[in-house]
This record gives structure tokens, C-alpha cells and sequence, in this order.
């Protein structure tokens, strides 16, 4: 690539070529919008850029070993891609990342692993296994300098240096663009039982989900949602339920995910079992969570991901129910609360932030218009010392500042 | 001495000692300030002992007021400071410097907040390892990350150098367990990254943070995450012909989809050692053996070692031997816990912490042996087979300087040898002094330029433990 930066789209098929680009575009001062496949373009604060980098034909798996747990692609390799590798490898990404692209108008499985790993939106499973980024085990970026660096390696075990890998996970694109990234694999679970129960209060049900996971049965999965919801879900007794949805899920070799199912339907006892699913319903009903089902419908509706700890998470959701209608579906047994609201113009964010204010906790806005995400804090404000940090840390990877400016805040 | 150099101490601050100590007394009256001779030299080194040096004096706070008025009162004076929890780094991550205060935190040993309906717990930097797993086992929850000297190793020192364990190839290492620290940084400012939450909000300082090796901030309390305990858990022993079926063996459990909890490696010297120590009854006709433990019920333990024998078969075991009970299961950990010990007994060793890629297992291996018989030095393999951490002991008379400084150059080339298979110079010791030379083989110019830049935005003027990490010609040029 010579001559002067085209505005447009760029799509480079070389690193070199790419860093080459960022560097250019440092010397004009150009925005870049860091891409992917563009599945996540319409979250964050609405921002005008000069150019758009994809690396979306950055997409070749660079490395794949099996017996060594480890898989490296290239930042633009598509998450469906990679999932069906590892499953024809009876593996899988134990992180069971969420896949944001239908609630935002995009067909499944269209994001690119390094959208995955820049936004770490873990799924399930990260109750149990970590989340993205605790999976990451190395990377190579490009910084907004236009330098090659790379952090990490290819190895389960590494603390050569400082973890920039892991430093760079979640930062949406304004720190550097990654171009490559390794990961930890796990073995796919052979056998997935999921227990239901039906029209628990969230209070109840947190409690039921806390006390699952407070067993030594590894269970994997706590969700559970508000009445009507799961009406899309495929499972008939769930869909026609009427009522909220309790769910909890381990996975093994069958004859230990039996012994656990049981174990664990005992335990609950009190919060009344009705349903269990085998393998079969299990896999269609956790991907139909991952692939958020229940907030497809509505696209018009914000929708928010809230942070918190899982015993308050009732009450915080409660706080704000009583302001604004909202929908929630609690997952990480309520450490994580997907919550939609009625498409007003503030999207609930006033009451939001005011109630995380009072509990603890922190919101990111996934999904509104344009015209709302550019008058709200959409990321989670932060205070004014890890603000200040946060303006160094952008300064130290991205001095000019024209990878995703303004993307997460103003002021990076 | 040997070949490491550490940084030239600056002669203004020794001139004003006294003066400076007094001040700093005065400043926090409520901790410990050692500063006589006798009480330096307990600090003069950590477990990396070939190392030595008196610091300016050793500091021990009580809080974490304390320990902001302590760096502030530092960074204002440009007072070196080395942070320190237990002093078990074997890599010489908390090694002083004459012109620096060790800032040690083991007074602050506080178990602030157990919350176990989230699973988490809040303590001071300075409790152990195990001290946190103790405050929560009546409960049936644990502190999964377990590095072998967890019974000393402080939490602090875990964050400094994200420190991993014989069962972090299930769980995870440090990073993956800890969800907040409150940190202070060098001018004294004091802040909270991340908290009880999964996700933090904003950039991910925590990964930062953990494994910098007190480079960035002193960590003062940590959250962090506990699991309930397994129901229970058994070994099995597997006695090999060669190294490299050993090898393949653990590429076909993992393959089998099975992850065991622990996947530990020993050689026939390692074995040999031991056996003559501890008399764990392992079978001295074997090359290698993997010490295999899995979890869950009495029923599931069974199955799965079963299953791990059945694959075992594949590569013509000398041994198999399955726990059946508590008493067998110690008796096959004895070896495995005494070896490092029992070698110790006869013999001064260095221990290498390199990381190879699994599939290059048997070439390390010789290559390994190959590296010590040049440098003339016996060596004995002891690792975690599962995660490729490598921990060559290579044994030697640490009296006679010139086999430190040989035993020195020989760990070098085996951990070079380890990045040019794909793997990295440490898997959770830690850079410290010791592998701060040989990080230009692992990384680029614009690597440790950018590693660098972060030191510098949240230190500065270097002062926070120096000399440490990056190589000390890399600082010159900054």
C-alpha cells in the first residue's frame, strides 16, 4: 500500500499492511473505526470517523492444536468458523461467548473472534469457566502509533512481561486493533442437563441460583428470566410456561452429569423442579440464551447490560421496575442482568445509573438509537481517578487518538 | 557473585539517610521501621538467595493509609521502593537495592469480607495463600490458585507475579481469580480497580495490574473469587518406558476430553531422588512417571481414572497405580511434594520455570539434558505436564561462584531453548532480576517499548521496584 490514506473502507489482507495504515492515518490525525464484521458498529456512543479498518480478510486460523488446548486466529476469523472447528474437534470456546448479532439486526454467528475478545461479552458459562478474556493467552495489535506488538504467547502458562493481552481484552478498539489473538480451548462437554422451574420471583430465584452454584457440582449455567421472555424458546413447556423461567445447567461425561442433575434436583427441592432436559433440548435451549432469543423481537427497545453481584441484582431491578417496565434476564445467577426497556428517549437511563448508584454496579447501554446514544453515557461513567487513568492508558497506546476516538467516552 | 548487574544506587539518597528515616518515622509512627543492620539482613534476599543486598531500610505498614503516606513520602524524596509480601520469588522479584525502602506488607493479614452466597472474599495483601482457603474451608470453599509455597506465598505476591499451581490447569491462574484490588499508586493516590462484579466497567487495569510484579502500584487488598470444594479427589500413578510416551500419554487424556485437576511429570533422576527421601514406593524401573488426580464423587473418580488406565494402555505403562483411599492418595502425592526437598537434600539446585508448547515435550526433554551435560551439571524434571511448565532442576554447589555463574548460563540457554519451541522465559516465578536480560528473546523493540510506556504512566520516575522485568539497558534508553 503507498500513496495517501483513501477515506473509505480498508480492509487490508497483510498486518504490515494494516499497521502501515493505522501509521498513516496518525500522521493525517484520521478516526479510524476499528472493525471487525461490523455486528457491534451500532454499540457505543455514535462517533464520525475519517476511514473505517476492517479486518475482516485477517480471518485465517494461524494455529490449531487440539491436544494442546490452544487455537490461534486471526482477529478477523468469524466466531462460527472457529466454533465449528473446535466442534469438529469435540472442543469449544469455554467461554460461550454471547452472540449479540440478532438482538442487533444481524443474522448469527456473523461476528469475528477479535470483536469477541475487544468487547469480552462472556456468555453462560463464565460463571463456571471465565470469561473471554480470561482465555486469552496471548495477542498481537496493532497500536495507534502503527507499531506490530505482541503480548503473551501461545502457552496455557505465561507471565513473561506485563499481560497487554489481557490489558487490551474489552477495550472495543481504542486502545490498539488486534490482528491476532490465541486462546484457551476446552473439551466440549459430552452431556448438558438443564433443571427448570417455573414462576420464581427473581428474589427466590437468585436464591436457588446462588445456592446451585455454592455446591461442588460445577454448574455451568444460572439463568433465569421474566415471565414472557421465553415464548420464542423452541422447548414447547418452556415457551407456553407463561411464566418466569428458572434455569440451571451442568455438564460432564453422562453418568456424572446424571448423578450431579440429581444431586442438585434434591437440593432444590424447595424451589420446586418441574422440567429437566437432556442433551438434545439443553444445547438448543442455552444457544437460544447466548443468542439473547428473548430480546430479538422487540429492536425498537434498548437494551441494557448490567454488572453487579448476584444478590443484589433483585433488588436493583426491582428499584427500577418500579420507574420504567422493564424485562430482565438474569444471568451469572443475577451477576449479570440483560435488561430491556420501553424505547423513551433516555432509554432508562437516568433511573438506571441512579439506582447502580445506591446498589453497586455498573450498566453499558447494548442497544438504542443513534440519536439516544449520542446524548447518554452509554459505557458506565466512570469516576474521575480511574477517568484520569483511563486518558494515560489511551495516551500510552493511541498518543494521537484515532483508533475508535470517542467510541466507550469522550475523552478516549 | 554472578552475572547480574542491578542498578547503580543513588548517592544523594544514601548521604541523606538518617535524615530521611527520621522523617518517614515521624511520618507514620504506627509502623514498623527497621533500619538497624541486623534487621535489614533478614530482607537482604528473597528465595533467589545467590542475590543479596541491604536496603536503606525495611518499612511495614498496617494499613493502607500507611502505605500511601509511605510512597508518597517517597515519590516526593524519589526514594526507590520494593515492594514485598512473604519473599518466596524465586526469580528475585522482591531482591533490594541499597538506595530503596523495602515495603514489606505482611503485617497486613486482615480477612476483611467473606461473602459466600457470591463466593467472594475481600483480604489485606500481606494474609497467605492458604490463609484465605483457611478462612473459608469450615464452609466447604477454597482459593483455587495454589503455588507450591502457598503456605508462606502472600496474596499480594500472587497478584505481583500472577503465580499459578499444581491446579491451574482446571482453575486457572491468578489473573483469572482475582476480581478487584485497591491499589496506591507511587505518588500516593490510592485507588479501587474493579470490585465484587465479574466484569470491571472500563479498561481492564486488572490484567495490568496482576503479574506487573510490583511494578506499577502496591496492591493492598485483593477481591477475589472462591469455589466450593470437590466432593473428592484421587490420583493415580503411571509409571512410562520413555519420556515421550509419558508425553503423548497426557496429549490422549486431554484429547479424551478429560481435564484433570492435576497432570504432574517426573523424571527418572526426579524419581530416583525422591523415592531414597520419601519412599512413596515409586517404581524405580521407569523413565518417567505422571501423577494423574481427578475430582468429583467416589463413583465419578473411579470412572474417570478408569478411563485414564484404559488410554494409559495405549502407551505401554510400566506401572498404573490407582488410589483407593486417602491414604493411598497421600502416599502417591509424598513423592511428588517431597521431590524439590529431597533434591535439595543432596544437592544445591536452580530451578528453571520455562514454558514449552506440549507436542514439544520429548525434544525439550533431551535438548534439556543435552544443555546440562555441556555445562556439566546433572538435572532432574519435575513439572506440570498438563499447562507445558517446564521446572529442569539443575543441581550444583552454590558455595563455588563459578558454577553459580555456569548453572546461570545453562538456565539461560534452556529457557531460550523454550521460546525457540513456542513457548515463553516463565510460567509463574516471574521475570525479577533473573530473566530480565533474556527478554529481548521473547519480545521486540516495540514490545517492550510499549510494556515500558505503561511503567512509566503509573510510575514516572521508576522508582517502584527497578532494575526488575525489563533489561537494564532498555531503561537507559528511555
Amino acid at each position: 500500500m503507498t500513496g495517501p490514506m483513501r477515506v473509505g473502507f480498508h480492509a487490508p489482507d497483510a498486518v504490515e499492511e494494516l499497521a502501515h495504515l493505522v501509521a498513516e492515518a496518525a500522521d493525517t490525525r484520521t478516526p479510524i473505526e476499528v472493525m471487525g464484521r461490523g455486528t457491534k458498529r451500532e454499540v457505543g456512543r455514535p462517533v464520525k470517523y475519517g476511514t473505517v479498518l476492517s479486518t475482516e480478510n485477517l480471518n485465517a486460523v494461524s494455529l490449531y492444536e487440539p491436544s494442546e488446548l490452544v487455537l490461534v486466529a486471526q482477529a478477523g476469523a468469524p466466531l462460527a468458523q472457529i466454533e465449528q472447528l473446535l466442534a469438529d474437534n469435540e472442543q469449544e470456546l469455554p467461554f460461550e461467548p454471547v452472540d449479540l448479532g440478532p438482538a442487533l439486526g444481524f443474522g448469527p454467528g456473523q461476528a469475528t473472534i477479535g470483536g469477541v475478545i475487544a468487547t469480552n461479552i462472556s456468555g453462560s458459562r463464565r460463571i463456571h469457566s471465565g470469561s473471554a478474556r480470561d482465555h486469552v493467552l496471548g495477542l498481537e495489535a496493532v497500536n495507534g502509533r502503527g507499531e506490530i506488538i505482541r503480548s503473551g504467547g501461545r502457552v496455557m502458562k505465561n507471565v513473561t512481561g506485563y499481560d497487554l493481552a489481557r490489558g487490551m481484552s474489552g477495550s472495543w478498539g481504542t486502545l490498539a486493533m488486534m490482528t491476532e489473538i490465541a486462546l484457551k480451548v476446552l473439551p466440549a462437554q459430552r452431556e448438558m442437563r438443564t433443571i427448570i422451574c417455573f414462576g420464581l420471583d427473581d428474589q427466590t430465584a437468585v436464591e436457588a441460583l446462588c445456592l446451585a452454584l455454592g455446591t461442588p457440582f460445577e454448574v455451568s449455567g444460572t439463568v433465569h428470566m421474566h415471565a414472557g421472555l421465553a415464548e420464542q424458546f423452541s422447548e414447547a413447556e418452556i415457551a407456553g410456561s407463561g411464566k418466569s423461567v428458572t434455569a440451571i445447567r451442568v455438564e460432564n461425561f453422562p453418568a456424572s452429569a446424571r448423578y450431579r442433575s440429581n444431586r442438585l434436583k434434591q437440593m432444590l427441592q424447595a424451589y420446586a423442579p418441574a422440567l429437566e432436559l437432556d442433551t438434545g433440548p439443553s444445547r438448543i435451549f442455552w444457544n437460544e440464551v447466548r443468542a439473547l432469543r428473548m430480546f430479538q423481537r422487540r429492536p425498537d427497545h434498548p437494551l441494557w447490560r448490567i454488572s453487579t453481584q448476584a444478590t443484589i441484582a433483585p433488588k436493583l431491578i426491582n428499584a427500577v421496575s418500579r420507574k420504567i417496565e422493564v424485562r430482565a434476564l438474569y444471568d451469572w445467577s443475577g451477576g449479570l442482568v440483560w435488561l430491556e426497556t420501553p424505547p423513551i428517549s433516555d432509554a432508562g437511563t437516568v433511573e438506571i445509573r441512579r439506582t447502580l448508584a445506591e446498589f453497586g454496579g455498573h450498566a453499558t447501554l447494548i442497544r438504542a438509537d443513534a440519536s439516544v446514544r449520542g446524548a447518554i453515557d452509554v459505557f458506565q461513567p466512570l469516576d474521575p481517578q480511574l477517568m484520569a487513568l483511563s486518558t494515560s492508558l489511551k495516551q500510552v497506546f493511541d498518543p494521537v487518538g484515532i483508533l475508535n476516538p470517542g467510541r466507550m467516552y469522550p475523552e478516549i | 557473585m554472578s552475572h547480574i548487574a542491578l542498578p547503580s544506587p543513588d548517592q544523594t539518597i544514601l548521604e541523606r539517610r538518617n535524615d530521611l528515616l527520621k522523617r518517614l518515622k515521624k511520618l507514620v509512627p504506627g509502623a514498623i521501621l527497621i533500619t538497624d543492620e541486623e534487621g535489614r539482613r533478614t530482607f537482604e534476599t528473597d528465595a533467589l538467595t545467590a542475590y543479596r543486598c541491604l536496603p536503606l531500610a525495611v518499612v511495614l505498614p498496617k494499613s493502607t493509609e500507611q502505605v500511601s503516606a509511605i510512597l508518597h513520602f517517597c515519590h516526593q524524596n524519589k526514594i526507590k521502593v520494593v515492594p514485598r509480601g512473604a519473599g518466596t520469588s524465586l526469580a528475585g522479584g522482591a531482591l533490594p537495592l541499597e538506595d530503596a525502602i523495602v515495603l514489606c506488607l505482611s503485617r497486613m493479614t486482615q480477612v476483611l469480607d467473606i461473602d459466600l452466597v457470591n463466593r467472594v472474599a475481600r483480604v489485606e495483601a500481606g494474609i497467605t495463600n492458604s490463609g484465605i482457603t483457611d478462612a473459608v474451608a469450615s464452609e466447604g470453599f477454597f482459593y483455587a490458585p495454589d503455588p507450591s509455597s502457598q503456605i508462606a506465598c502472600t496474596i499480594g505476591g500472587n497478584v505481583a507475579t500472577n503465580s499459578g499451581g499444581a491446579h491451574c490447569l482446571k482453575y486457572g491462574v491468578t489473573t483469572n481469580n482475582v476480581l478487584g484490588v485497591r491499589i496506591v499508586l507511587m505518588n500516593g493516590e490510592v485507588l479501587d480497580i474493579g470490585g465484587p462484579e465479574l466484569d470491571p466497567p472500563g479498561y481492564d487495569f486488572l490484567a495490568l495490574i496482576v503479574g506487573s510484579e510490583g511494578q506499577l502500584g502496591v496492591v493492598t487488598e485483593v477481591t477475589v473469587r472462591l469455589f466450593k470444594a470437590p466432593e473428592g479427589a484421587r490420583p493415580m500413578l503411571i509409571g512410562f518406558g520413555t519420556n515421550e510416551s509419558a508425553g503423548a500419554c497426557v496429549a490422549a487424556i486431554i484429547a479424551a476430553g478429560i481435564v484433570p485437576v492435576a497432570l504432574e511429570f517426573m523424571d527418572r533422576p526426579a524419581i530416583h531422588v525422591s523415592e531414597q527421601f520419601a519412599a512413596a514406593g515409586y517404581p524405580l524401573d521407569v523413565e518417567a512417571i505422571l501423577i494423574v488426580e481427578v475430582q468429583g464423587s467416589d463413583d465419578e473418580i473411579d470412572t474417570l481414572l478408569e478411563k485414564i488406565g484404559q488410554i494409559a494402555e495405549d502407551f505401554s505403562p510400566l506401572t498404573i497405580r490407582m488410589s483407593q483411599s486417602e491414604e493411598e492418595s497421600a502416599k502417591i502425592w509424598k513423592g511428588r511434594k517431597a521431590a524439590f526437598g529431597a533434591i535439595g537434600q543432596i544437592s544445591d539446585y536452580y530451578c528453571i520455570d520455562g514454558v514449552i508448547p506440549l507436542s514439544k515435550l520429548p525434544k525439550a526433554l533431551q535438548d534439556i539434558g543435552w544443555i546440562c551435560r555441556r555445562y556439566r551439571f546433572d538435572v532432574a524434571n519435575i513439572f506440570h505436564a498438563g499447562d507445558g511448565n517446564l521446572h529442569p532442576l539443575i543441581l550444583y554447589d552454590a558455595n563455588d561462584p563459578l558454577q553459580l555463574e555456569r548453572v546461570e548460563l545453562c538456565g539461560a540457554e534452556i529457557l531460550k531453548l523454550c521460546v525457540e519451541l513456542g513457548g515463553c522465559l516463565t510460567g509463574e516465578h516471574g521475570v525479577g532480576i533473573e530473566k530480565r536480560e533474556l527478554m529481548h528473546e521473547q519480545f521486540s523493540e516495540a514490545d517492550l517499548t510499549q510494556q515500558m510506556r505503561i511503567k512509566a504512566m503509573f510510575d514516572p520516575d521508576w522508582l517502584l521496584n527497578p532494575g526488575k522485568v525489563f533489561p537494564l539497558d532498555e531503561r537507559g534508553a528511555q
